[in-house]
């Protein structure tokens, strides 16, 4: 139990005794605040890329695992080093700049998507008081800042003056603005449950247990059901990450934006990819699957931060899952399903959610809101998935 | 009314079936890691040419007779034999030089076929590669002679064939000079009967002569 505790309150006691501890040479006030700042700062973005370098090696393992393959697995034990291969290998790569780009555009592309991915980290309640910047209105800081990543992936287009490079980028814009708007609706119900645009006050509101076991997140609730898988796939969408990898998609647009991009931008724009899915995964962990909040009433020893991390990684596991799984999606297909499928049942979500909290959120509200979303979600699904149904082929001619 | 969506569902259970499935499977994995795990080659597998020898001493129990069949029917011609000659300048029946070029060399097998003496068969040996660009690739007689028993350790089927060939074909050639001084000695018996019979019988003709 001690143990647990000193973990619990490990990261601000560090930082703590640190701040003490230069206070005590007579660094003045101002000079320690922004030395706090910059150590959360480099711990955040440390993580994160630490993160970054697992996760691009397990990917690779688990893809290889489902197609009965071993991955790499020669640089360090279990390929663990690989990252650090692939690092060196990316940083010695000669830098090519086509001869026609806008080399301005060209050179700010990668560092625009990279601010925006680093920034949106801020908001997020890593553990029990851990929130690197607490603001009032978190989830919309978190998406206004995220829609930069937007812009630099059609400067990466444009910049390149490479029409696959443009054509990717117009499908990437297309098709993120598109989801933005499921996203930004299913986030929106947690928030008009939750009465607040705080990360931290909507974890704080996930944190009961109903007959003392059943976690209070909101996914175990009909809307929140639905509003949570309606985000995973827009989050999808917005990372670029498979079934929705249109943009890049290299059977028809060679990489799409990344085109030309080779070696340490190639590298920044896939850190960025990584860095914006964690901290999407992480949003979807704070609005639906309770933040840093524990499973189990007797499991909340173990440290919030802990939880909220194994929350992540399990998410991004499943995004990797899906993309073992799904086929990339045809370009009109994306559109419809956004737009007449996804748009509609964010709606119904938000409808869901009006009529639980104004049913008592009880019984009756469960099966209100559970009417809610069900109905339009096999009206809609029937009506997408009937012209696919398998049926004998007709012979026109040969009869 | 089929469940929208349950498809995916069934999607994500298969590979998650293959995912979880070969960690409990090792049959599931069909990688070979090459460097430390060598692929067991099938019998028949082949490679390269190499000259079978008999016994220990190589150059001794060489089989190749120097005939040449094979430089003759070699399609890329990368066989190159010179027959060895004794010191009086008279041909022996062993080369002096056999190399094989196995940069040109295809694999055809024809040279195995033609060859009357069991002496060329195929190798099994794959690692061949070298730095150095025309070298090393051409096999002269040293690099190309190996043991009838390595032989036998690669194709056992082919090589047990290929000893009951040539034991068959001692077999014949004792029976056949068995049966040939049998057939010396008796005609020689037969001559010496009739000189004998003959010189029994030799008063006669002159009788004979003169009832003429």
């Amino acid at each position: 139990m001690k143990f647990f505790d000193l973990l619990e309150t490990a990261p601000s006691d560090l930082l703590k005794w640190f701040v003490n501890l230069l206070a005590g040479y007579g660094v003045p006030a101002w000079l320690l605040a922004v030395i706090s700042a910059v150590i959360i700062i480099g711990t955040v973005i440390g993580v994160f890329l630490g993160l970054f370098a697992l996760c691009s090696v397990m990917e690779r393992k688990i893809l290889a695992r489902v197609q009965n393959r071993y991955g790499p697995n020669r640089v360090g034990p279990f390929g663990l080093f690989q990252p650090v291969a692939d690092g060196i290998k990316m940083i010695t790569k000669e830098d090519l700049v086509p001869r026609s780009a806008d080399k301005i555009v060209h050179f700010l592309a990668p560092v625009v998507m990279m601010i925006p991915a680093l920034m949106v980290l801020a908001i997020l309640p890593y553990g029990r008081g851990m929130v690197p910047a607490e603001l009032d209105a978190g989830i919309l800081y978190f998406f206004a800042v995220g829609a930069g990543t937007e812009v630099a992936v059609f400067m990466a287009g444009w910049g390149s003056n490479n029409k696959y490079s443009v054509m990717g980028a117009m499908r990437a814009i297309a098709q993120m603005v598109s989801y933005e708007l499921p996203l930004i609706i299913s986030a929106v119900v947690v928030a008009m449950i939750a009465g607040s645009l705080s990360p931290a006050a909507i974890v704080e509101a996930q944190g009961t247990f109903a007959f003392g076991f059943i976690p209070g997140w909101y996914v175990l609730t009909p809307w929140g059901f639905v509003a949570c898988i309606l985000f995973y796939i827009a989050a999808l969408a917005e990372s670029n990450r498979s079934p929705f990898d249109l943009p890049e998609g290299e059977s028809e647009l060679v990489a799409g934006h990344l085109t030309e991009y080779s070696g340490f931008k190639y590298a920044t724009f896939f850190m960025a990819e990584y860095v914006g899915m964690f901290a999407i995964c992480g949003l979807l962990v704070t609005l639906f699957l309770g933040g840093w909040q524990a499973p189990l009433p007797f499991l909340t020893i173990v440290p919030s931060w802990c939880w909220f991390f194994g929350k992540v990684a399990f998410v991004a596991f499943t995004m990797i899952w899906v993309r073992a799984t799904l086929p990339r999606l045809r370009i009109d297909h994306l559109m419809t399903f956004a737009w007449k499928f996804m748009l509609p049942m964010s709606f119904a979500a938000f409808l869901a959610a009006a009529a639980w909290h104004y049913a008592g959120r009880g019984p009756l509200a469960w099966a209100l809101s559970a009417v809610i979303v069900g109905v339009p979600y096999f009206i809609l699904g029937n009506h997408f998935t009937a012209k696919f149904a398998v049926s004998n082929r007709r012979y026109q001619f040969s009869e | 009314m089929n469940i929208p969506g349950s498809g995916i569902v069934k999607g994500m259970v298969v590979t998650a079936r293959n995912m979880l499935g070969s960690y409990v499977d090792k049959e599931r994995l069909t990688t070979e890691q090459y460097p430390e795990e060598r692929p067991k080659l099938p019998e028949n597998s082949r490679s390269f040419p190499f000259l079978v020898y008999d016994g220990s001493d190589p150059e001794a129990g060489m089989r190749c007779v120097s005939c040449k069949i094979c430089e003759k029917e070699c399609p890329p011609q990368c066989i190159y034999i010179v027959q060895d000659r004794d010191a009086a300048g008279k041909a022996l029946k062993r080369p002096k030089v056999f190399d094989i070029d196995i940069a040109v060399c295809m694999s055809c097998q024809i040279c195995v076929e033609v060859c009357p003496f069991e002496s060329i068969r195929m190798d099994t040996a794959y690692e061949l590669s070298s730095y150095d660009r025309f070298g090393s690739l051409v096999l002269d007689k040293s690099a190309l002679l190996k043991s009838n028993e390595y032989y036998h350790s690669i194709h056992p089927t082919e090589a047990a064939e290929t000893d009951g060939r040539i034991e068959a074909d001692r077999l014949k050639k004792e029976a056949a000079a068995a049966a040939k001084a049998a057939a010396a000695k008796k005609a020689a018996e037969e001559k010496a009967a009739k000189a004998a019979a003959e010189a029994a019988t030799a008063p006669e003709p002159p009788k004979t002569e003169v009832q003429a």
